[in-house]
């Protein structure tokens, strides 16, 4: 080509082969090399916070449910949790330990899917059908405890829906035990291929500094040498009763390099540890009850007398996601706010994809498995105008102010 | 005149073949593939059907092309892909052309399809499509090195056993390299079939030098752009291509043909070696296109010509020194 190269412009989205969600990423490029890159989120904003507001808890635990299409478990143990803690609701252990095991099994099936999209992007489809194929045994158990392979809806507030029976017991070990099995031979066809290795080795690195400063979450961070672990950290359901230790990738390799590598071996070892937890879980279940309240009259009794705000956290596939919410003695919340853990590891997209060669970027934004539809909040448009708004931080800083003082009033 | 009106025939005959049988083994190639990955995996003429299809469809033209050149490359791609196989003898078939062009023409005419694609990448104004088409040439940069080392070894392991016309595709076929070498000889074909193995993935743009199209970064890269006619002309050219590369690497280093272990004549024996001769190239194809994309991932474009300049190339030199000194011990055979 000519001697000297002129940088230009490859926009990657809202619509691409390496998507799976719609988001809008733009990469300067020279030659092969992202000089630098920024991207758009809210391309996928469904209003589902807003479509809250005018619902009770008990029908929002059904909307929290759709809000990701993988972590169908992660949004209604967070929400159920924060009106749990306004409401003073006792979820019993049973319960807990029922939301333990729908909640690892969802990571396995989230890591799955996720090393089968990782394996897509470096163009290994082998890979990826084997990866997706032996994701179906995790959805298989799902289905047998929840009825649903997708949208669980096991959550209700104040326990679960399902119980676990014991003729189940035998379904989930065997699923387990053929997951043991496997472990291996992922683990060699992901860490071991020589391909990936030289693909993935040195490629999105993130340091530690970088990933405490922009408050990642997740595998993104631990795979940076971030002991950031809900699991670990603030235990809930049954986790306090666990001894569940960050994954980090020590685990596999001497050194932490918060490369892609990195973060897949952060997510098989993740895997491993989701199946101990889960036959732990199994082992110890306690006997009882599986809601605090049968009826669904009296939840909602009880949540006409909460008053209060309380954030409910859980542990993600993706890392730490937050729902907020404030009750004021009445069936419907006044606030509900959802923040998603991809909402944290996006931002470090620009600075990772930052001298990448474009053959990496696949990979490399994949990499922190962003899930957009849970991510995308809020967009301001101007429907006449056709145009979108983008705030700046002084202007939503000025917003928050106004609104603080006009609920002080 | 009679020459002509034979390579006019011969032509309209090569071509059909090479686009029904080069179809025919990319449907193989996707129904291997899937059943190596657990699918069912489509039908057989599946390709066929794709072709059709895309030549019913709507033709775009960007509003950012060169709407001429744009329009010209799917024809030159798949007008230079025929005209190699005029050069290249099928079994005991010899070249229409053979008397016109040697070794060395088809070796610059197997560049043409590529660079037809690399015009019409930069062609197509779009940003996938120029680096698509930027990564296609670097890519043609490196597969050539160790190709060309294949051919020139070969042919001069011939030359310097005395065999009349070494760089002619006929006598390449008719004579086999491995009949004239000794031990040393047979080791350093047996490093140059590895190397034509994996000089055939990057000639077709496979997995995992397919970082032109690169569906997951590119969208398709260099091909983008293309719709309707246009990319089902492309699509017949890498067809009668994956034919092409595939038939030059059989006569290259598998050239034998199976007339005379069975002692046929004649039309029998055309025929047995024309299918025999099929036969190796679904196997060629089977081996570096299907097993080669099934087990591996997308390399980047630098790791393409490191993996082509300093390994193969390195193969290929040690090719040539193992050649080198099985003449000074075996100068010929024949």
């Amino acid at each position: 080509m000519t001697a000297k190269k002129v940088p230009y412009i490859v926009p990657v989205g809202p619509i691409h082969p390496a998507l799976k969600e719609p988001v809008h990423i733009e990469l300067t490029v020279s030659g092969e090399e992202v000089i630098s890159a920024d991207f758009t989120p809210g391309q996928t904003h469904r209003g589902i916070e807003w479509m809250g507001l005018s619902r009770n808890p008990v029908q929002i635990v059904h909307l929290t449910d759709r809000i990701c299409g993988i972590c169908g478990v992660t949004h209604s143990l967070a929400f159920a949790r924060a009106v749990e803690q306004i409401a003073d609701i006792t979820v019993p252990e049973r319960a807990d330990y029922v939301r333990t095991i729908i909640a690892e099994f969802e990571r396995i099936q989230s890591h799955l899917l996720w090393a089968g999209v990782a394996a897509h992007e470096l163009g290994f489809d082998t890979l990826f059908y084997l990866a997706w194929r032996v994701r179906e045994g995790a959805m298989d158990a799902i289905e047998l405890i929840s009825g649903n392979r997708v949208n669980y809806d096991i959550i209700q507030i104040g326990g679960v829906r399902r119980d676990i029976t014991e003729d189940q017991f035998e379904p989930i070990r065997r699923c387990l035990a053929n997951y043991k099995d496997l472990f291996g031979k992922l683990k060699m066809l992901f860490l071991e291929d020589a391909v990936i290795n030289s693909r993935c080795k040195g490629a999105g690195r993130l340091s530690f500094e970088k990933a405490m400063a922009y408050s990642t979450v997740g595998p993104t961070a631990r795979a940076s040498g971030c002991t950031a672990d809900l699991r670990a950290d603030y235990p809930y359901a049954a986790y306090g009763d666990l001894n569940v230790k960050p994954v980090l990738p020590t685990v596999y390799s001497n050194d932490i390099n918060g490369d892609t590598y990195d973060r897949i071996v952060v997510r098989i070892f993740e895997i491993a540890q989701s199946i101990e937890i889960i036959e732990e879980c199994l082992a110890n279940m306690p006997v009882g009850r599986i809601l605090w309240e049968e009826k669904v009259a009296g939840i909602l009794a009880a949540c006409k007398k909460a008053k209060g705000e309380a954030v409910g956290l859980h542990e993600a596939p993706r890392g730490e996601c937050l729902h907020y919410v404030a009750m004021d003695l009445a069936e419907i919340p006044i606030a509900w706010k959802v923040k998603a853990s991809s909402y944290s590891n996006l931002h470090v997209w620009p600075l990772i994809l930052k001298g990448a060669q474009l053959a990496d970027i696949p990979i490399i934004v994949a990499s922190i498995d962003p899930c957009l539809s849970c991510t995308d909040r809020v967009v301001v448009t101007d429907a006449a105008a056709g145009r979108t708004k983008i705030f700046t931080k002084e202007e939503l800083t000025r917003l928050s102010y106004e609104k603080t003082r006009r609920l002080m009033q | 005149m009679s020459v002509f009106f034979a390579a006019l025939g011969g032509t309209i005959l090569l071509a059909s073949f090479a686009i029904g049988f080069g179809l025919l083994l990319t449907g193989i190639d996707r129904r291997v593939a899937a059943r190596m990955q657990a699918r069912v995996g489509p039908p057989l003429l599946q390709p066929f059907t794709d072709v059709r299809k895309l030549f019913a469809k709507q033709n775009i033209i960007p509003a950012n092309a060169i709407p001429w050149l744009f329009n010209a490359m799917p024809i030159i791609a798949l007008a230079s892909s025929i005209a190699i196989l005029l050069y290249l003898p099928f079994g005991s078939f010899a070249p229409v052309l053979g008397a016109f062009g040697d070794v060395i023409l088809v070796l610059y005419l197997l560049i043409i399809p590529s660079l037809a694609l690399v015009l019409g990448g930069f062609a197509s104004g779009s940003p996938y499509a120029t680096v698509g088409a930027q990564r296609e040439m670097v890519s043609m940069i490196a597969y050539e090195l160790p190709l060309a080392v294949t051919v020139i070894s070969i042919a001069w392991r011939l030359h310097a056993a005395h065999v009349a016309e070494p760089f002619s595709m006929l006598t390449l076929m008719q004579t086999p390299v491995w009949d004239v070498v000794g031990p040393l000889g047979s080791t350093a074909l047996l490093i140059l079939l590895v190397v034509m193995a994996w000089v055939t993935p990057g000639e077709l743009s496979k997995i995992p030098f397919d970082s032109p199209e690169a569906e997951t970064e590119l969208a398709g890269g260099i091909l983008a752009e293309y719709s309707g006619r246009n990319l089902g002309l492309f699509a017949l050219a890498q067809a009668v291509k994956t034919v092409a590369v595939a038939a030059f690497g059989i006569i290259l280093l598998l050239p034998w043909n199976l007339s005379p272990f069975l002692g046929l004549t004649m039309v029998a024996a055309g025929i047995a070696d024309l299918v025999f001769f099929a036969l190796k190239v679904l196997f060629v194809v089977s081996i570096s296109v299907t097993v080669v994309r099934m087990m591996m991932a997308r390399f980047r474009i630098t790791q393409v010509v490191g993996l082509y300049w300093l390994v193969l190339g390195g193969l290929g030199a040690l090719a040539i020194f193992l050649l080198m000194a099985d003449t000074s011990y075996v100068p010929g055979m024949i």
